[in-house]
């Protein structure tokens, strides 16, 4: 008799896994992995010096900043979008269904554009706003709400599924044995949804923090204010100044791995002690 | 805008050249590609055409030339990396110097052509709101506290850059100014500036159809284009007292036509741009033409007017790095504490 191993459900683990490796390598890897050697044709100095520029700083701070608070303000209204689209049928739901998809499909561009026409002082919403002193267009409000835009659906699409699979009967379990409404969404919903709204969080962070077509029709650009990182890479590359351009991608690249992967670690820990 | 703008429109110019000879029964028809800058869209839509008759009658041979547009020194990148353009029509002799520089472009390109190789020439005017309601008649102006002045950022766009040394030029030669004065009223300038469009065209949206700003600094030709389009109920033209001659030049990328041996065709179309024809449809399109009797026949459009050169600067090399370079006066005035 043989011995057998434990059999993976996928055929020819070996093939896989190296198709698998070899596909990631081309893709995200190699690229990834330019990135990183391109700066150094500076010098370290060269890159420290190109990256602590302050004009370089504030954008940074604005690029993270935005996305940051974009995704917090989409993800109590994510879950909310999510909750009634799992929860109830009502008419017209599976329109309202594919309208969340829209930010996904939309050329960023078209975005920008259709989002700076409406708020712009003279646009519909723009024009209300205009009065009562709050400028959105071409101010750092006005990237916050191009970013909300285009995270919606990663944190929609990312909690459905989740809610799908809450069972109703905790719920009603909590229900019977007295719980009040905030009871239960407090103690049972929420902890259950824990994993799945910081998933959502991370996936709409990660879309902000690169986001430049949707922006740049909005922000103003203005150096210091309402420049964001992603056009400073471009407005390097314009000048050919490649090392730069690399230098800041690098900075974003690496502060952006980080918090992913201490939002993947949380998640994870979060989950082990859901289960 | 975008590099993936340019590729997609690439592409679909690409494929639209593919496709046109099909219809008709014409044999290795030349394609040529013109790389181009924003504003001239329209300009070489008619050009085109126009040398695609004129070379079929020389030569019996058909000619498609496909266009692609974006900000001059976005398109001067994508050659250099790759962009198969047999010619460039850029906004500034610096983009294509750094061609040169890179060995794509033969070093004495600007000899090689009349005029410093700029077919056609333009300035820097001031579109205002119709009436002129802020009373905007020359740089000074400007600086009025309840003025905004729209303009593309320097970093990015050629026309930005000649909106720039025109500024520049007139507050260096007021009575009495320095170089500390002219940075001052550089510095101002830009403090009235809200929004910093990527390019031209950009600049031009948020002005006509955001509402935003009370003067938008425009190319000549945009400025007209823009008045024609929106009509002169919405905006007016108002010439400074001084500005710039801007020469938005033209080249071979010898690179590219050596290897797809196209330099015969894209040498007769940059030559077909100095002829009769041709100059008559740059003025058309509001260029101001070379040719001196064309300019005669479209002289009420063109009012005379002071204006310096790129040379009154010492040349793109130096203007380059003064002004515009990391470190130069246009990153000075956005950075604090200096």
């Amino acid at each position: 008799m043989r011995l057998r191993t434990s059999r993976s459900a996928l055929p020819g683990f070996a093939l896989t896994l190296g198709i698998t490796l070899a596909w990631l390598s081309l893709i995200v890897v190699l690229p990834l992995a330019l990135l990183v050697l391109r700066p150094w044709t500076l010098g370290v100095a060269g890159v420290w010096h190109s990256i602590a520029e302050p004009r370089v700083l504030a954008a940074l701070r604005l690029s993270f900043g935005a996305a940051v608070l974009a995704a917090a303000v989409n993800v109590p209204f994510g879950l909310l979008v999510a909750w009634v689209m799992v929860r109830y049928r009502f008419p017209g739901r599976n329109l309202a269904d594919s309208l969340i998809d829209m930010p996904l499909a939309l050329p960023t561009a078209v975005a920008g554009i259709a989002l700076t026409a409406l708020f712009a002082p003279k646009g519909w919403i723009g024009m209300l706003l205009t009065p009562l002193g709050i400028k959105v267009a071409y101010t750092p409000l006005g990237i916050l709400v191009a970013l909300v835009f285009v995270g919606l659906p990663f944190v929609v699409r990312t909690l459905e599924p989740v809610l799908m699979d809450l069972p109703l009967e905790a719920e009603e379990v909590a229900a019977t044995l007295g719980a009040t409404r905030a009871q239960t969404l407090r103690r049972v919903v929420l902890p259950a949804l824990m994993p799945a709204l910081l998933a959502g969080f991370a996936a709409a962070l990660a879309r902000g923090i690169g986001e430049y077509g949707s922006v740049i029709f909005i922000a103003g650009n203005m150096p210091m204010i309402s420049e964001i990182a992603p056009l400073l890479i471009v407005i390097r590359l314009e000048q050919l100044d490649y090392a730069g351009a690399a230098a800041l991608a690098l900075v974003m690249l690496l502060a952006s791995f980080a918090i992913l992967l201490l939002l993947n670690l949380l998640q994870w820990r979060m989950g082990r002690r859901a289960s | 805008m975008s590099h993936s703008t340019l590729t997609r429109r690439t592409i679909i110019g690409a494929t639209a050249g593919l496709l046109a000879p099909a219809g008709r029964v014409v044999a290795a028809e030349t394609t040529l590609l013109n790389v181009s800058y924003d504003p001239t869209r329209e300009l070489y839509r008619e050009i085109n055409p126009a040398f695609g008759t004129v070379w079929r009658e020389k030569t019996g041979q058909g000619i498609t030339i496909n266009q692609s547009h974006d900000g001059s020194g976005a398109q001067a990148r994508a050659v250099l990396d790759g962009l198969q353009a047999d010619v460039v029509t850029l906004a500034l002799a610096a983009d294509i110097d750094a061609l040169a520089r890179r060995g794509l472009v033969a070093m004495d390109w600007q000899q090689r052509l009349p005029d410093n190789s700029a077919p056609y020439t333009s300035t820097i005017v001031f579109l205002v709101r119709a009436g002129n309601p802020k009373g905007v008649r020359d740089w000074p102006d400007l600086l009025k506290p309840d003025v905004a002045v729209i303009t593309p950022n320097p970093k990015t766009s050629g026309g930005a850059r000649w909106n720039f040394l025109a500024a520049q030029a007139w507050a260096e030669r007021q009575p009495g100014a320095t170089e500390a004065s002219a940075e001052d009223f550089m510095r101002r300038l830009l403090h009235q500036v809200p929004v910093l469009d990527t390019g031209a065209r950009g600049a031009t949206n948020s002005f006509v159809q955001r509402g935003l700003g009370d003067v938008l600094l425009a190319w000549e030709n945009e400025a007209w284009l823009a008045r024609q389009e929106f009509g002169s109920d919405a905006c007016q033209i108002v010439y400074p007292s001084l500005s710039i001659l801007a020469e938005p030049p033209v080249s071979v990328v010898d690179r590219v036509v050596d290897k797809k041996g196209t330099r015969a065709a894209a040498t007769a179309y940059l030559e077909f741009l100095y002829t009769r024809q041709a100059q008559t449809i740059i003025a058309r399109h509001y260029y101001r033409p070379r040719d001196p009797e064309v300019m005669g026949q479209y002289a009420e459009r063109y009012p005379a007017l002071k204006m310096v050169t790129i040379q009154d600067f010492g040349g793109w090399d130096i203007a380059q790095a003064r002004y515009f370079a990391d470190g130069g006066l246009f990153d000075r005035i956005f950075t604090p504490g200096q």
